[in-house]
């Protein structure tokens, strides 16, 4: 068990040599906390898989150190790292039964017989593995398996952190929903700091108390579930998280107000005067606009479509060049293709350059 | 992946079953017949009973002595090749390099002895193992080892063997090789974090996910080294004196040579027995091992 | 990980071991018969090209490598041809007796070719097909046939049953199934197959030579004939083998992406 630390960690397939911009991960500093459940989020390609296997030593940085509780790991081999990690697909080892497979990892170490059973029971007890500790690991399903590949890294009591690459891709969906909360049970159980690399919010969102969200090789966001909703700090973020994601578009900001097509909407904070040089949007999630009668006060807008998602209806109105997506109220009705639009001025976010500008209360 | 019932498939294999019925029946119906009778030239044929078979049983007989004596000298013979193409084949196919052009190049080369004529690869050893021109005969004897596969059974021997070590390791590195390429990056990468060692990972990982491909190594091996007949015989002739006349030349010798059709045909079904006998046991080891593969992958 | 300690050392002893006695053949088949027999030379001190010349003239020679183009290419097709059907037969139903069937055909891939001799003499004698390459095409099938069904049937396997179900739903009959969508997707395989084939009945030479004698003689029963009264023409032998090699080597370089999927045999 352990913290982990980042610092200016960057890695290049291509060497220390390539251009910074094709670095599949650029230099990033963070700090894990012992215990935490984490989540690796981001679109195939963001780098997301790159930071997992750093951090497990399949990949060896270009740059930079990685430190578990203070110490420097970064030279250290796989072995050598205490980690546990759960692949995309099931990695069983055929000719072994589930018992030999849990006990693989302490008979490669040369722990003693009699620990090694004590421990392999205590395991397959935790996942309920114990009615198949004598069967072939092969005939398992796949979730088995994947709780095979779990209690592999979780028998050595040693294990820093236990980290997974998308291991539910493989799962069937009722499944999910299962081993996913199993995980979570364990996590609370064990104490251990867990890292969950998935592409899906949902996992991300549901599992982890911190989020870690990338994108082209950076970490752009590390916060909780709730505050990546409430206060993105990058466009990316906005619209990657959210279903339909955050509304971004152009506008002049200055002072406490925002212009959107010469219409003045108020804002919360006191953004002063942003650098000219910077593009500046501003993000609203559709959940904090609201879909009105046209009046003069109102941003007007034509709408295009409503879409019925069941508890909630989102319109999909266009200003200007601008699209947008709007909460429907309950129980309104459009008289015509025109409306205007209610902004909460609370969850209206300014962003310079996709990064976003904390006003002044 | 449930096969339906379906007679009308006997049609989609009719054509393959014609083929190969007339290949192999319809000879196979003259060998029979032959193998009961006697025969003194001139197309007279006597009836013979299983004479020939008893004959061939037998050690005491001229028939069954060379029989039997080329029968043991085969089984040896395979046991030696499959004892070094075996490990040999899966440490060259370990020792692949992983990627470039230097895969192709492998490959390549790897490949070459495969397609090459059978009696020119006893050409080529022939050549290159004789004491006057051929370079490893030649080296070897400015080594001032006394080497001559034309004069020395233990010589013959060893050129036979290094001969077909050299014609046939490519197969069983190619079919290791293929069943290596299939395991994926993360089995390797669990292992490393199991701490497994060097060893472990050929025994957890790399030999089952190539047991199948081996068995059809080992196969494909077995069989073409227990038919073997080109190459020896184009190096050896069978000789010195009856050293490396294996089962295959033995029968040819009988069958073309003398004409002893009646011989020649008991030889035959008892050869073909045994091979249909080792054939049954591989068959049915592997549709087990088939069998297991197809439930694995209904549970998956 | 995926390979061992020592693997450079391991693999360029091996390639070297394979390559030396074919150099030597190819040494051997551009000096002449006079440096051969008098001086140990590790490359042609008087190069000539004279080996070559002779075979590329004299047409009891270059006649030999057309024969056994020829039987090698029938073989191949007829091979191909029936084992198709057979293949997707085997792979997607059950009928009666079809694992026996199956184990049969594989016995004979396994049949040795001495037994068969006499017989196939006997047999293509009756039926007017000796010293036709028809005769060594079709004794080949009884080896490439099996083996071909064998591959195919592994490929045929590997398409989901899905397809089939879509294509006749789509009002495909089933000849046109076959040969619109089936062979598209396994072409890689027939490729594979079609690779076996040639490569066994190319290489055999034991039931080519029983079941030719002047007209349809393969090369390799010309290559015994160096042999003479006055000593063995060793140079002539060389060159001879050489070319024996080239066709091989062409067809392995252009597999060459494709030789470790072949090898798998569509079935790892």
């Amino acid at each position: 068990m352990a913290r982990i630390d980042l610092v200016d960690l960057a890695h290049s397939y291509g060497g220390n040599d390539a251009a910074p911009e094709s670095f599949a991960l650029k230099p990033i500093s963070m700090i894990w906390r012992q215990g935490g459940a984490y989540a690796l989020l981001g679109p195939s390609g963001c780098g997301k898989t790159t930071l997992l296997n750093l951090i497990s030593g399949i990949v060896t940085p270009s740059r930079g150190k990685i430190l578990f509780d203070g110490a420097d790991i970064t030279p250290l081999s796989t072995q050598k790292r205490n980690i546990a990690q759960v692949f995309q697909f099931p990695v069983i080892y055929d000719t072994m039964t589930v018992g030999q497979n849990l006990a693989f990892p302490l008979k490669n170490r040369g722990v003693p017989k009699a620990n090694i059973d004590a421990r392999v029971k205590e395991i397959a007890d935790l996942l309920d593995l114990t009615p198949y500790l004598k069967r072939k690991a092969t005939r398992l399903t796949a979730d088995a398996k994947q709780k095979i590949s779990l209690g592999r890294g979780l028998v050595r009591s040693d294990v820093a952190a236990v980290l997974f690459d998308e291991p539910l891709t493989v799962i069937d969906p009722e499944l999910k929903w299962q081993l996913r909360s199993k995980l979570k049970a364990l996590h609370r159980e064990l104490d251990l700091t867990m890292i969950y690399v998935t592409h899906d919010q949902t996992e991300a969102l549901t599992f982890a108390d911190t989020v870690v969200v990338m994108h082209d090789g950076r970490v752009v966001q590390s916060s909780t579930p709730a505050e990546l909703f409430d206060k993105p700090a990058h466009t990316f973020v906005g619209y990657f998280i959210g279903s339909p994601g955050m509304n971004i578009v152009p506008a002049e900001v200055s002072g406490r107000e925002a212009r959107i097509d010469g219409h003045v909407i108020g804002l919360h904070r006191n953004y002063g005067v942003l650098p000219s040089s910077a593009r500046i949007e501003i993000g609203v999630r559709p959940e904090f606009v609201d879909v009105a009668a046209p009046a003069s006060g109102l941003l007007s807008a034509t709408i295009e479509r409503i879409d019925d998602l069941g508890r909630i209806r989102f319109a999909r109105v266009r200003v200007g060049d601008a699209k947008f997506n709007a909460r429907v109220p309950p129980g309104f009705s459009i008289p015509d293709n025109t409306a205007g639009l209610v902004f909460d001025p609370g969850h209206v976010h300014v962003y310079a350059d996709s990064i976003l500008v904390e006003g002044i209360a | 992946m449930d096969k339906t019932v379906n007679q009308k498939a006997w049609f989609l294999v009719l054509p393959v079953f014609l083929v190969v019925a007339f290949s192999a029946i319809l000879p196979l119906m003259t060998v029979v017949n032959y193998s009961m009778q006697d025969t003194f030239g001139n197309n007279q044929f006597f009836w013979n009973g299983v004479g020939w078979f008893k004959e061939l049983l037998d050690p005491s007989t001229d028939l069954g002595g060379r029989f039997l004596a080329s029968l043991g000298r085969n089984l040896f013979f395979s046991a030696v090749i499959l004892a070094i193409e075996v490990p040999l084949g899966i440490v060259v196919a370990l020792s692949m390099p992983r990627e470039g052009w230097s895969v192709a190049a492998c490959l390549v080369i790897l490949a070459l002895p495969l397609l090459i004529p059978w009696n020119v690869v006893g050409t080529i050893w022939q050549i290159f193992g004789r004491p006057d021109i051929g370079l490893l005969g030649y080296t070897l004897n400015s080594l001032g080892i006394n080497y001559n596969y034309v004069s020395n059974d233990f010589d013959a021997w060893a050129t036979v063997i290094v001969m077909d070590v050299w014609h046939w390791t490519s197969l069983v590195a190619l079919l290791c090789y293929a069943g290596l390429k299939s395991i994926p990056d993360a089995y390797y990468q669990a292992a490393q974090i199991d701490g497994a060692s060097r060893w472990a990972v050929f025994t957890a990982i790399q030999l089952p996910k190539m047991n199948r491909v081996l068995l059809i190594a080992v196969l494909l091996r077995f069989m073409d080294s227990f038919m073997i007949y080109t190459e020896p015989f184009v190096v050896t002739g069978g000789g010195p004196g009856n050293s490396t006349t294996f089962v295959s030349i033995e029968l040819v010798k009988i069958a073309l040579g003398q004409f002893d059709l009646g011989k020649a045909a008991a030889l035959s079904l008892v050869y073909n027995l045994i091979i249909l006998i080792v054939c049954w046991i591989f068959y049915t080891v592997m549709t087990n091992a088939g069998a297991d593969r197809a439930a694995k992958q209904g549970a998956a | 990980m995926h390979s061992i300690p020592g693997r450079r050392i391991i693999i360029s002893a091996f390639l070297i071991f394979l390559l030396l006695p074919i150099y030597w053949l190819v040494n051997m088949s551009f000096k002449t018969n006079g440096e051969i027999v008098s001086t140990m030379t590790l490359w042609p001190h008087q190069p000539t090209i004279a080996n070559y010349m002779r075979i590329f003239t004299d047409e009891s020679w270059y006649s030999g490598y057309i024969n056994s183009l020829k039987y090698v290419l029938i073989n191949t097709v007829i091979s191909i041809s029936v084992a198709l059907p057979a293949a997707y037969g085997f792979s997607r139903y059950r009928f009666l007796g079809d694992k026996h069937l199956f184990f049969w055909l594989l016995s004979n891939r396994m049949a040795p070719a001495a037994v068969y001799a006499l017989p196939f003499f006997n047999l293509y004698s009756a039926i007017n097909l000796f010293d036709t390459p028809w005769a060594v095409a079709l004794a080949h099938c009884i080896f490439n046939v099996p083996l071909a069904v064998w591959i195919l049937e592994g490929f045929v396997s590997g398409v989901p049953r899905e397809i089939d179900e879509t294509a006749f739903l789509d009002g495909y009959s089933f000849p046109k199934f076959f040969v619109k969508i089936l062979v598209p997707l396994i072409a890689s395989g027939i490729g594979v197959a079609a690779f076996f084939c040639f490569m066994f009945s190319w290489v055999e030479l034991l039931l080519a030579r029983t079941l030719t004698s002047v007209g349809a003689k393969p090369i390799s029963a010309v290559m015994t004939r160096t042999v003479s009264a006055a000593g063995m023409d060793w140079g002539l032998l060389a060159a001879a083998g050489v070319l024996t090699i080239i066709p091989g080597a062409l067809v392995i370089w252009f597999v060459r992406n494709y030789i470790a999927r072949g090898f798998a045999l569509g079935r790892v």
